[in-house]
């Protein structure tokens, strides 16, 4: 008999979880496509003022991301428990942290990097100034993933819940607040031509600790779901 | 005799489980040694699946003892042990049965020389390995998921309901499996209204009363 290693164990998670990504990926345009409408009405709503649009552009861009992730972030266990690979997954001789880290990458590299990937040309259309693309870039390649984790650990937690999805939006929107903070505080200083690492390095350092901690809380809470 | 001097893989004494503080199921006593099948018997709603899942180390004891191989049970001492496949099959509808057994190998490992190629023919899947289990018929999605017996290294399958959905075919296979199984020293849990064609010697019978 042969078992299965963590890292041959993560591997197929991870790669299981992004064929399915794909093979759904009609699912994944969706919050793109959301992002995009919800930016471009902005300076439908607000007049074409080119001083007023380049200064929300950035905490527009970002709220635009962070909104459209939470469409995305209910799905994150749904399935699984749907269909008993949660089951499955628990049962496994794997630990179980590890294996929902791979999950929740599986889930950003999905969602969130579209995202990303869009936001130059949302932040473009609302005229950011292109000295300041590096750091919005930067403090969304940190700020996504940290919501993706916050937001993993709130989807366990109101597993099994009716309307969960309203719940997980009172429930994460509150903790997105220093996210946003500190990301639009680095791309406000970018703009200002001020030194921008430092808020940069708290949404770093916020990270480290999300992914040290975020899976093993998630673990926590599914065994919990699962335990009744 | 060694087998008799080892101890049970499975032993539950006045066994319950609580569900909001009521009782899901009478206190149960039950010894499950290597090589032994069991049969969970009951009605609808008295508790098979919900001892199953409690066996399987998804739902935590209430009442009562239970011992893994004569200690008590640990989530660590029996991880990859316990094979259990429940009403919700696991298999995801998206990927092929090919898929989700490598996935699944991936996860728990997989016996030695076994090709998927040979799990899939022998679990009658020759020919939709490759198709989506959407595709399949309730019948083949629960050969797919039957297929994770015959890859994966478990030395006690817990089994809710293996014949559901199943042709002539499926269930001598389910029964060619546990027969092999249990000469091969592994152990067995089944749940089943339906008559279990087991030729391995008369199982022994758990009485669930809710």
């Amino acid at each position: 008999m042969s078992g299965a290693s963590l890292p041959q164990a993560c591997a197929a998670m991870l790669r299981r979880d992004l064929t399915l990504a794909w093979r759904r990926r009609g699912d994944l345009a969706m919050p793109v496509l959301y992002a995009v409408i919800v930016a471009v009405l902005f300076p439908f709503a607000l007049g074409p003022d080119l001083a007023l649009l380049q200064r929300i552009a950035a905490g527009v861009v970002l709220v635009t991301v962070l909104l459209a992730m939470l469409l995305a972030l209910d799905a994150m266990f749904a399935s699984d428990i749907e269909d008993g690979s949660l089951e499955q997954l628990v049962l496994s001789p794997q630990p179980l942290a590890p294996m929902l880290g791979m999950k929740i990458l599986a889930h950003w590299l999905a969602t969130a990097l579209p995202l990303i990937v869009v936001s130059p040309l949302l932040a473009g259309m609302l005229h950011l100034p292109a000295a300041a693309m590096p750091a919005l870039l930067l403090a969304l390649l940190l700020a996504t993933p940290l919501l993706s984790l916050l937001g993993a650990v709130l989807v366990a937690l109101t597993v099994g819940t009716r309307r969960s999805g309203m719940l997980l939006a009172l429930m994460l929107l509150p903790l997105c607040v220093p996210v946003v903070i500190f990301a639009a505080g680095a791309v406000a200083a970018a703009q200002q031509g001020l030194p921008w690492l430092a808020p940069v390095a708290w949404l770093a350092a916020a990270l480290i600790l999300a992914v040290v901690l975020a899976p093993l809380a998630c673990a926590a809470a599914l065994r919990i779901a699962l335990d009744s | 005799m060694t087998a008799a001097a080892a101890p049970p893989l499975l032993e539950a004494h006045r066994l319950s489980f609580h569900r909001q503080d009521e009782p899901v199921f009478a206190p149960l006593d039950f010894r499950l040694h290597a090589g032994e099948l069991a049969l969970v018997e009951g009605d609808n709603g008295s508790g098979k699946t919900t001892l199953l899942r409690l066996l399987a180390g998804l739902l935590h004891v209430s009442e009562g003892r239970l011992l893994w191989r004569g200690a008590p049970w640990q989530r660590e001492a029996c991880a990859g042990e316990i094979l259990f496949l429940g009403h919700q099959l696991g298999q995801k509808l998206e990927l092929s049965p090919r898929e989700n057994l490598a996935f699944a190998a991936g996860l728990h490992g997989r016996r030695d020389g076994i090709t998927l190629d040979g799990v899939l023919d022998e679990a009658g899947l020759a020919g939709y390995g490759d198709e989506p289990v959407r595709r399949l018929s309730a019948g083949q999605k629960k050969r797919a998921a039957l297929a994770r017996l015959l890859l994966q290294p478990a030395a006690l399958w817990l089994l809710d309901e293996p014949y559901a959905n199943l042709d002539r075919h499926g269930i001598a296979l389910v029964n060619r499996l546990l027969e092999r199984h249990v000469a091969g020293g592994g152990a067995v849990l089944v749940s089943s209204h339906g008559a279990v064609g087991f030729h391995g010697g008369e199982p022994q019978r758990i009485r669930m009363h809710a």
